[in-house]
């Protein structure tokens, strides 16, 4: 092999810019290239075909193609630890300076790769090897899958998290454009031309298509073909209505003719050129009026032996290489070819110097004026012959070239011949990319003549044009493309001139051969043709999967994993449908098309996140006391998007030690707590009272203005869904609260009955959740210092009862005060406007110094109403319990004929007596906290399992007002085992535990009444 | 991934709403007479068709409204709008398709 | 039936595997069987299996209407565990999961059951209280099941986030051992060639299009292919059950949704478990080909398109780069849909219809792979005895008029 420097790049030409040679590295060697050179072009300049190893049996892979669709060329770009992408396709990687590339799927090295074994013992190992054999011992599976793991996968994960930053845009136009090929552009301008908005977007860093790939002799009308490409963009590009995105990939076609495109803004740059102000990619997010696919064709390979081997290209790949690249694929190039196309590769070639030693071509009487051409030329064309081996083991060295029988099944009798050469361009004619047509839900039709499915009837608002739709010649796919604009604009009810089509000189092209699978020599076991290359399948592997039933084209496709590699199938599928089709006689319409899934191309995940990862992953919400906490000691805790404060740490207090304070000083004197984070539904309307009737359990009519009363809502199902305490503001007004988790699912359903079941009712539902700030003051000195710093209200047990609300100020501040209580203690909530939460929040901690005012966080919250009983919805409650379940039949009016989930409570399984209900646990232990979460069981030693379970541990707190730990538990019913002794488990002992009530503390509620 | 014309707002993007199931399920005047068999068919059976579905959707990130679309649920080409209270437009499955999202 | 081994590979690779007959035959539909089974996904196939194997019953069809394992079976994330909270889950889930224990053995077909464990995340202390809470129930079901604090969820996987100061901070986890991931074709592959082997016709592209009833009782199905005799019907249609239970009149409690999930480009081994989280909301393993597999949430409305909303993707891929910022620059290579059919108890129904003779398995919601083998056995049970296995008694369709749900939302909030 050539190590020369660049010593097969052409010594003019192309479209590179040989004023800025590149350097870079690929597996630790040095190598130079230009600016426009991809990592593929720079190493076949250099010489390099070998570039990888395959899937399954190691084989050594070359550079097949030039564009998305690569099967072979993958590799890791970047040895950096963080930014390391895997499964970079060479094809499309831009050299920039310093570039790091490595292959992928090698162990030590590509030239010696251990797991090449594979490849010799290949016969064992046949599409689905893996579900016959490995079952035995069973025990020994997961060491046989380790070492499948490690033999499979690809490139290599990043090491470090990512540091790069991803972007979203959403985007509306009336028509996007996905490829910019002579379709693409001619259909763009069109549509601009219209005054449509417009987005082109290719996936390549220059527009152009097909036309980058052209001779510079190619004329377009009356001008050079590059002339005809820069007049274009440049009208495009003055026009303020066309957004044209180069390096951008549409990748998915979903509904509603939305579209996503994948941006790579600065890969293509060195590290160190990558502006900080631009993201590694934008994710481009497309809602567009009509769309038109231009997205081409590629090529694909004829199916013969040994059709793998490095320095085999696909000869309109190699024809890319030469004009685009400036880079001759070999020295001495051989074509294989079914169809005209690939003549022009070897005129092309020979134009340039490169020998073409022969044209093998399986046609019999190949014709036409391509073919006459390449004769002229003096090429040798070997009609009805075919290539049965291929020499060379990391790259092509020669080929064995044979004469096919008539029917082409077979070889006929006679001699081969050697054909000496260093490359094999190869073509078995070309396949539109109907991918975003097929992920649009479109219908494919079959086209005969060519053998490929093209886009049959259209689902969205789409239109396909050129290649992609099986549009043969340049000059067709620019009229084709100037056609599509045309009835995507007239579609939209613009109206604009049709451009003249250009002429062109298209040489015509005569019909192809259609032979799926050629023959070889040899036993089958050693013949080794690719079909896929990227998951290592085999014509024979298809052949096999037929032979065992496997007859469904998805069957075929996941036995053998034909076309579910990187390139999904874009190179192979072809192929695999017509030696399906062969093999079993049918045609090929018939043996069904695999769906075409999104993405077109890989799509990195990071793209699809976005900004949402990291610090914009969910949203915080804090208090307008916030600062006072974090400032004064506390540890937060997550109650939905809320940060509470958990408890409040002092000095070197353990948690426990700082709650056991807190508990304390709540029944002792007075604790404070930041309680704003509970929903607030202000109701409203003449119809208030009766909505509520309807969503609470309990009877609303009757209370009076500035009285408060709980409430419980349950879904239809009967089972609690949410509680809170509501306050009677006015006649037709309430004040409703609800648990901090629950406020946004609460106003929802509200909202919910409202408007779909009773828009009759004349309620209005604002949230006001965050316009107050709520200060909860618990503890037998509240009374006191309320009367100290509030105005206008009357704090005496009769004026102001458990359970009222009073309004006047609260520290010169206006105050919806509520005397309510979630701890059993003399409480009040004071409610004062969000902005000044903080005011009042200061002034209570200045004034309140004096009754040794303590703030409590939501652990403290927890133990105080634990040892009242009081339940949590969401941790006494899961969805499976009812008001009766927890002792709260008090709650349910008896006389309301109904409100939501009323009919549910008395069904069959709720009216069951034994039911899960809360109640009370001690332990023997006083210092014995339960685990949450633990369950109940009746036998100290518990048998063999499944063990009976009756119960489990809802809340378990030490109460330091009681001296001792306690908690709650819903235990099978549990109303009548008061007093019976039963078991906690635990995976290393049970814990005797004695029922009791589930209220612990003052039952008689003389505290909170006082 | 739908674009959902709102009847207040307009054509937005599905994730700005919330599904709320079968709509015109109308919740029955007497519970108590049903018995459980009956409750339970309104609470938890569902029609689930496959091909045209009336539901209830909530443009939760928007105004907040409730209202219905007729939508064909193997193609999810959205046939219908309408607001609450308005009679259920007649829908027919074989509408053209190609219909282009709103600007 | 050739039996599959090493033995049998080596030999028939001497003759260019030429010689490999039929995993199952394409036998020609009959007028008459004694069982019909409707849907030929991993549940019926199996259900067919356990039919002719437990209960002798081998005159059986199974109706397709595409190709066999075509629905959820060829589209789910490939999770099998068993750790659910309520007795009656584990009961069912734990039944599945010692079949699966024995199935590549038992079908002679490797199913590449892999006991990996699953991981369930916590990242505060109010989600640890609940997943406790079924640690401890399932180690007294005998479901194996253990809590893992913080640093031990990040050395048995090191890949996660362990940054303290994120949103959702890893907490704990639980873990089971047992659980991991099988390989989904293989099962109804598996299945199939086991069920063929035993008698049973498996024919594909045959759809039920109506169901013969007689004074209450079912007398056959009518197909695209003609009309069935057959004195026993079950179905098992994942997201069209309620298209089929229409069919015969009744009325289910399902809705079906779209489901996604997606996998990345293959990579060398790097994550050597399964990991779930429902706060961050998505679920991530490594196939044995080395791609990421990752489910996604399932959207709220009700559609048979095999579709979804972009934005699930955009979410997931977020709460994935959001645990494993170490796979941000990985590719995902292929994203598609199913259909799930969901009931209001995120359980099933496995359960005897009020049409005589008819028989419905559904409402799996997004888990029911794990249940494929446990799923069958039982249903054919049901089938062959015409009343429940004692293990899906409670699974029943009257549980709606009851009352008696067997509500595993905890288990199953996010979709797997």
């Amino acid at each position: 092999m050539s190590a020369g420097a660049q010593s097969f790049r052409l010594p003019a030409g192309g479209r590179i810019d040989r004023s800025s040679p590149v350097g870079f590295t690929f597996d630790g060697r040095a190598y130079r290239g230009y600016a426009g050179d991809t990592l593929a072009s720079a190493l076949l300049a250099n010489g390099v075909h070998r570039v990888g190893r395959s899937f399954k049996y190691h084989r050594q892979r070359g550079i097949l193609t030039a564009g998305a669709e690569e099967p072979n060329a993958l590799v890791q770009v970047g040895l950096d630890r963080a930014r390391t992408d895997p499964n970079r396709r060479a094809t499309q990687v831009e050299l920039y300076e310093g570039l790091e590339a490595q292959s992928q799927n090698r162990f030590p090295s590509l030239a010696f790769d251990l797991s090449g074994l594979t490849d010799r013992v290949s016969p064992l190992l046949p599409a689905g090897f893996y579900y016959k054999t490995f079952k035995w011992p069973a025990a020994l599976w997961m060491t046989y899958e380790r070492a499948i793991r490690h033999a499979a996968g690809q490139g290599r994960a990043p090491g470090r998290p990512d540091p790069d930053r991803y972007e979203h845009v959403h985007a509306h136009c009336d028509i996007l454009v996905a490829g910019a090929g002579p379709a693409g552009l001619a259909a763009a301008l069109v549509a601009a031309r219209s005054g449509a908005r417009v987005i082109v977007a290719d996936e390549q860093a220059e527009f152009g298509g097909s036309l980058l790939s052209e001779p510079d002799g190619r004329q377009v009308g009356n001008r050079p073909a590059t002339i005809w490409l820069a007049d274009i963009l440049a009208e495009l590009s003055t026009m303020p209505e066309v957004r044209l995105l180069p390096r951008t990939t549409v990748f998915g076609y979903y509904d509603h003719n939305f579209l996503g495109l994948v941006e790579r803004v600065t890969d293509h740059l060195a590290p160190a050129d990558r502006p900080g102000s631009l993201p590694r990619q934008r994710l481009w997010k497309v809602r567009a009026r009509r769309v038109l696919l231009a997205t081409g064709a590629v090529e694909r390979p004829l199916v013969f032996p040994d059709n793998d081997r490095p320095g085999i290209l696909l000869a309109g790949s190699a024809r890319s290489y030469l004009h685009r690249y400036a880079v001759a694929v070999g020295r001495r190039v051989a074509v294989l070819t079914n169809n005209d196309s690939a003549y022009r590769t070897a005129i092309d070639l020979a134009d340039a110097g490169v020998e073409v030693p022969a044209i093998v071509d399986i046609r019999v009487d190949p014709t036409g004026p391509l073919v006459d051409r390449a004769r002229r030329l003096g090429l040798t064309v070997m009609a009805g012959h075919t290539v049965t081996a291929v020499a060379g083991k990391g790259r092509v060295a020669g080929i064995a070239v044979e004469r096919l029988s008539p029917d082409g099944r077979t070889l006929a009798p006679g001699v081969h011949s050697r054909v000496d050469c260093d490359g094999l361009c190869v073509s078995g004619g070309w396949t539109p990319l109907v991918s975003l047509f097929s992920q649009s839900r479109g219908r494919l039709a079959f086209d005969g003549a060519q053998a490929a499915y093209v886009p049959g009837t259209s689902v969205q608002a789409e239109h396909s044009a050129g290649a992609c739709r099986g549009t043969q010649g340049l000059g067709a796919c620019i009229a084709d493309g100037h056609a599509a604009g045309m009835a995507a604009v007239d579609q939209l009810g613009l109206t604009v001139r049709r451009p003249a089509d250009p002429a062109v000189d298209d040489p015509e092209e005569g019909p192809a051969r259609r032979l799926w699978s050629l023959p070889g020599k040899g036993s089958s076991g050693r013949r080794k043709a690719f079909v896929d290359y990227q998951s290592d399948v085999m014509d024979k592997d298809l052949k096999l999967a037929l032979r065992e039933g496997y007859r469904a084209i998805e069957h075929v496709k996941r036995y053998t994993t034909a076309g579910m590699g990187v390139d999904q199938g874009k190179i192979g599928n072809m192929n695999v449908l017509g030696i399906v089709a062969e093999a079993t006689g049918a045609p090929i319409p018939e043996v069904g098309v695999t769906t075409f899934r999104p993405p077109y191309s890989g799509v990195a995940m990071g793209t699809l996140a976005g900004r949402a990862p990291g610090r914009f992953l969910a949203p915080v919400r804090t208090t307008p006391m916030h600062d006072w906490h974090a400032a004064n000691g506390a540890v937060f805790e997550n109650v939905g998007q809320w940060k509470r404060p958990w408890y409040y740490r002092r000095g070197g207090e353990t948690m426990r030690e700082a709650v056991n304070r807190e508990v304390a000083a709540a029944r002792a004197s007075l604790g404070m707590l930041d309680a704003t984070t509970l929903g607030k539904i202000d109701v409203r309307g003449p119809d208030a009272a009766e909505f509520l009737n309807r969503v609470y359990t309990n009877a609303w009519s009757k209370l009076g203005v500035g009285r408060c009363r709980y409430g419980l809502m349950l879904g239809e199902d009967g089972m609690i869904k949410d509680d809170g305490v509501t306050t009677r503001l006015a006649e037709d007004h309430f004040h409703m609260t609800t648990t901090t988790g629950g406020a946004a699912a609460v106003l929802a359903w509200l909202e919910f009955w409202l408007q779909t079941e009773w828009p009759d009712l004349k309620v209005f539902l604002t949230s006001v959740t965050e316009q107050w700030a709520v200060i909860s003051l618990c503890g037998p000195s509240s009374r006191q210092l309320l009367w100290e710093i509030s105005d206008g209200i009357d704090l005496s047990a009769e004026a102001f009862p458990h359970m009222a609300m009073r309004e006047g100020r609260v520290a010169d501040i206006p105050a919806r005060v509520f005397r309510i209580s979630f701890t059993g203690e003399l409480s009040y909530e004071v409610n004062v406007p969000a902005a000044y939460g903080a005011a009042a929040w200061e002034a209570i901690w200045t004034r309140g110094r004096a009754f040794d005012v303590t703030p409590y966080g939501t652990e403290a919250m927890h133990v105080l109403r634990a040892e009242k009983g009081f339940i949590i919805v969401g941790q006494e409650t899961d969805g499976t319990v009812t008001p009766g379940d927890l002792g709260m039949d008090w709650i349910v009016s008896k006389q309301k004929p109904d409100f939501i989930g009323r009919r549910s409570l008395f069904r069959a399984d709720t009216v069951r007596e034994d039911r899960k209900q809360l109640v009370g646990l001690l332990t023997e232990s006083p210092v014995e906290v339960l685990e949450e979460g633990a369950q109940i069981i009746e036998e100290e030693v518990p048998p063999a399992p499944p063990v009976a379970m009756v119960g489990h541990v809802t809340s378990a707190y030490h109460s330091p007002n009681l001296g001792r730990s306690i908690a709650l538990a819903l235990v099978k019913g549990g109303r009548a085992r008061e007093g019976q002794k039963l078991y906690v488990s635990m995976p290393d002992r049970t814990i005797p535990v004695t029922i009791t009530s589930p209220v612990f503390y003052d039952p008689e509620g003389a505290r909170q009444n006082g | 991934m739908m674009q959902i014309p709102c009847p207040w707002c307009g054509p937005r993007e599905q994730q700005e709403f919330r599904c709320g199931g079968e709509a015109h399920i109308v919740r029955p005047a007497d519970p108590a007479a049903l018995d459980d068999a009956g409750w339970a068919d309104y609470v938890f059976m569902r029609r689930n068709p496959r091909g045209i579905h009336r539901d209830m959707w909530n443009h939760v990130h928007g105004c907040r409204r409730w209202f219905y679309l007729a939508r064909d649920t193997v193609t999810d080409q959205i046939l219908a709008v309408y607001k609450v209270g308005e009679p259920p437009p007649e829908v027919d499955a074989d509408a053209p398709g190609t219909a282009e999202p709103g600007r | 039936m050739p039996h599959y081994s090493i033995f049998t590979l080596a030999r028939n690779a001497l003759t260019g595997h030429d010689r490999w007959t039929e995993a199952w035959r394409s036998p020609p539909l009959k007028p008459h069987y004694d069982v019909v089974i409707v849907g030929g996904g991993g549940h019926g196939l199996a259900t067919a299996y356990y039919l002719a194997k437990e209960h002798g019953i081998t005159n059986v069809a199974v109706l397709e209407k595409g190709w066999i394992g075509g629905g959820n079976t060829g589209r789910n994330t490939t999770i099998v565990r068993s750790n659910y909270l309520y007795d009656e889950s584990a009961g069912l889930y734990e039944h599945s999961l010692k079949l699966w224990e024995g199935l590549t053995r038992e079908l002679n077909f490797n199913i590449m059951f892999s006991q990996r464990g699953v991981m369930n995340l916590a990242h505060d202390h109010h989600e640890a209280r609940d997943l406790k809470r079924r640690v401890h129930a399932n180690r007294l079901n005998g479901v194996d099941s253990e809590w893992l604090d913080r640093k031990a969820v990040l050395k048995f996987c090191p890949v996660l986030n362990g940054d303290p100061g994120i949103r959702y901070p890893v907490y704990g986890a639980t873990l089971q051992r047992r659980a991991g991931v099988a390989r989904h074709d293989a099962v109804a592959w598996g299945y199939a060639r086991g069920a063929d082997a035993a008698g049973v016709d498996i024919i594909q592209n045959c759809e039920v299009t109506g169901f013969t009833i007689d004074q209450g009782r079912i007398a056959g199905v009518e197909t695209t292919r003609g009309v069935v005799k057959a004195r026993k019907v079950g179905v098992v249609v994942a997201g069209h059950a309620s298209v089929l239970a229409g069919m015969a009149g009744i009325r289910l409690p399902i809705e079906t949704h779209p489901l996604q999930a997606l996998v990345s480009e293959p990579l060398k081994p790097i994550l050597h478990t399964v990991v779930m989280s429902n706060a961050v909301h998505a679920y991530c393993s490594q196939s044995d080909k080395g791609e990421l597999v990752i489910g996604a949430g399932s959207d709220l409305y009700v559609s048979y398109a095999q579709r979804g909303g972009f934005n699930v993707i955009e979410e997931t891929m977020t709460a994935i780069v959001e645990m494993f910022p170490i796979f941000s620059r990985v590719n995902m290579m292929r994203q598609w849909a199913g259909i799930v059919d969901i009931c209001p108890d995120a359980s099933p129904i496995i359960a005897k219809m009020p049409v005589a003779g008819l028989y419905f398995n559904c409402g799996w919601g997004t888990g029911g792979f794990k249940a494929t083998p446990g799923s069958g056995h039982v249903f054919a049970h049901t089938i062959a005895r015409d009343e429940p296995h004692p293990i899906n008694a409670p699974f029943t369709l009257e549980r709606f008029s009851s009352g008696a749900l067997v509500a595993e939302h905890g288990a199953a909030a996010v979709a797997h």
